[in-house]
């Protein structure tokens, strides 16, 4: 008998809940892996896909978003070794199925902390309550691959908003591999989109295009293309969370800046009666 | 026009006459092969239109779009915002053309011609008792000749498909007719409603019974049943028109309506168009989308063009 043949896998886009290749038929090698190498188009069709899925993910009980999130992490907790292969630490895989724990907990605690009854000089009740901004672009950071990752998404998500990711050039094999792990996780196709390739052709279109809401410009490296992209992003006046320091320190705690800068308040006047 | 071809048409003229001609003739028609359609409808939809020659054809479709709205809830003030739009689809760029035409029920026509009045738009109105096309006939007569009079120049009117499929042609042609005779000046537009046909064969018959009834288009769908335009269907209506000029020397419009959605969609049709019929029919007067959403999302694709930048829905009126 032949000696059997190991299946190598491609490493595809994840785009509307489907692992597409890039519509561009491009690859690059990592790690000695393919891996798609999105195009403009690609990105195009990624943001259609998260902005088809903000009505449902938007209007999904914060309950039922943070029960999902939780299920990410016990889906992350069952392929922590598979993450540990392709180099994450085992301390930064725990670190990062603990931020989706953390991140879970705060989907219906959020809106009391941030939004409340405004005392107001007249006979109403005014209360303000934070909104999901809608279809956020991030660029994940470089390293740690996995951790880093985790920490942009979840945060972006938990409120109700759906993301396009672009991936770490050099790091996409934890991107893609937590695609997988989404995939499995009842989380609805559409809502965290994931490209992988160069941050050169996909993040200025993200940033230029009109029906992108937020822009989270964490894993820009570079201050020239951040301060490019800002330009773009003002465009349509995109929220904007500017790059992460260098020096940024992953493991500690995230606060929830991450979560706030991607929200809209909305403040309702309500007449009191007698 | 050749001898020949006006001999032609003088004996096609004749099939009106009587039902046995009719059926002899419909019969008569060649079979379409379905597998063939499929795929070469299926084949020219992969053509790649880019940059200029994809400039023009979005301005193309923009022209050749029949701004639709056909809703029990339609009220004069929607209709008044859908005229407007189609006068100035684009406010932000004065250099996008108009559409082709509105096309409401004859209720609301009145609302949108004060609108388009001298503006070069046509007014569409669907006639005959839309969509099922079940009433008597001079109930479906005076629907007609009240939109004309409220002054639509083009009448969308139903086939009566029930007597269509029971093998009626004459009652449908002569329903046709007398259809054609209550439009007055008013172009008549012929709705199959090919999801209704079931087969090819009846969808080539149907458009051939439509044209020698004298309609001025045939129109594939109501946009009311769940399969509308697609584009089979809408190559083997091409073809009709195509062998119909061929044999009479008069040319007939199409329009697939209902279910064309994107660029892509119309940019697709627009390449069956030049295939099959060639560029004389790419020209709002022989070609046009009853669409609702297309023109947004021509629009957003317009913009990507001009700008370089992706467009998104929240810069585009909803109606």
């Amino acid at each position: 008998m032949s000696e059997r043949v190991a299946v190598r896998k491609t490493y595809k886009l994840f785009i509307g809940g489907k692992f597409p290749r890039s519509e561009s038929g491009r690859s690059y090698l990592v790690q000695d892996s393919n891996v798609s190498l999105a195009s403009r188009k690609d990105a195009r069709d990624a943001v259609v896909a998260a902005r088809a899925a903000v009505k449902g993910w938007a209007g999904a009980t914060a309950y039922n978003r943070g029960q999902i999130l939780y299920r990410v992490a016990e889906m992350l907790e069952g392929r922590r070794d598979q993450f540990v292969a392709l180099g994450s630490s085992v301390d930064e895989v725990d670190a990062a199925i603990d931020r989706w724990v953390w991140y879970a907990g705060w989907s219906d605690k959020l809106p009391q902390v941030y939004g409340g009854a405004n005392p107001v000089a007249g006979p109403y009740f005014n209360l303000s309550a934070p909104e999901p901004t809608g279809v956020v672009a991030v660029v994940a950071p470089e390293s740690p691959a996995l951790l880093g990752l985790v920490s942009v998404i979840a945060p972006a998500i938990v409120t109700g908003n759906t993301v396009v990711v672009a991936a770490s050039p050099s790091a996409p094999l934890a991107a893609v591999t937590l695609a997988e792990v989404l995939a499995t996780s009842d989380l609805p196709g559409g809502v965290v989109n994931i490209l992988t390739g160069r941050l050169s052709e996909t993040v200025p279109t993200l940033a230029a295009h009109m029906d992108v809401n937020a822009i989270d410009l964490t894993g820009v490296a570079d201050a020239d293309l951040a301060a490019e992209l800002e330009v773009k992003a003002a465009e349509n006046l995109k929220r904007v969370l500017r790059p992460a320091p260098a020096d940024h320190d992953w493991s500690a705690d995230p606060g929830l800046a991450r979560m706030t800068t991607l929200l809209e308040t909305k403040t309702v006047w309500h007449p009191k009666g007698v | 026009m050749t001898a020949t071809a006006t001999s032609a048409r003088s004996e096609l003229s004749e099939l009106g006459r009587s039902e046995t001609a009719l059926r002899t003739f419909l019969h008569g028609l060649p079979g379409v092969d379905q597998v063939g359609a499929e795929q070469r409808a299926a084949q020219l939809g992969t053509r790649s239109i880019k940059t200029t020659a994809k400039a023009e054809a979005i301005d193309l479709a923009i022209r050749m779009v029949d701004l639709t709205t056909l809703e029990g809830a339609d009220t004069p003030g929607k209709v008044r915002a859908l005229a407007a739009k189609a006068l100035r689809p684009d406010p932000a760029d004065p250099s996008c053309p108009h559409v082709g035409a509105v096309c409401v029920y004859p209720a609301m026509v009145p609302y949108v011609a004060e609108v388009l009045r001298g503006s070069g738009v046509h007014l569409a109105s669907v006639a005959t008792a839309f969509p099922s096309g079940q009433a008597p006939l001079e109930i479906k007569l005076a629907d007609t000749r009240a939109a004309v009079e409220a002054g639509a120049d083009e009448i969308d009117m139903v086939i009566n498909r029930g007597a269509f499929l029971a093998g009626r042609y004459k009652e449908v042609y002569d329903e046709i007719v007398a259809t054609k005779e209550a439009c007055g000046d008013a172009h008549l537009k012929v709705i199959l409603e090919t999801g209704e046909l079931a087969t090819y064969d009846n969808v080539r018959r149907a458009s051939w019974l439509a044209m020698l009834a004298g309609g001025d288009f045939i129109k594939t769908s109501t946009g009311k049943v769940p399969v509308a335009a697609t584009p089979p269907v809408t190559l083997v209506m091409l073809e009709a028109v195509r062998d119909f000029r061929a044999a009479t020397g008069r040319q007939v419009g199409v329009k697939p309506a209902g279910g064309i959605k994107t660029t892509k969609d119309a940019i697709k049709y627009l390449v069956m168009v030049n295939e099959t019929v060639g560029p004389d029919w790419l020209d709002p007067d022989w070609f046009r989308f009853g669409a609702s959403s297309l023109l947004n999302d021509l629009l957003m694709q317009r913009t990507k063009l001009t700008t370089g930048v992706y467009a998104g829905p929240d810069y585009f009126t909803l109606d």
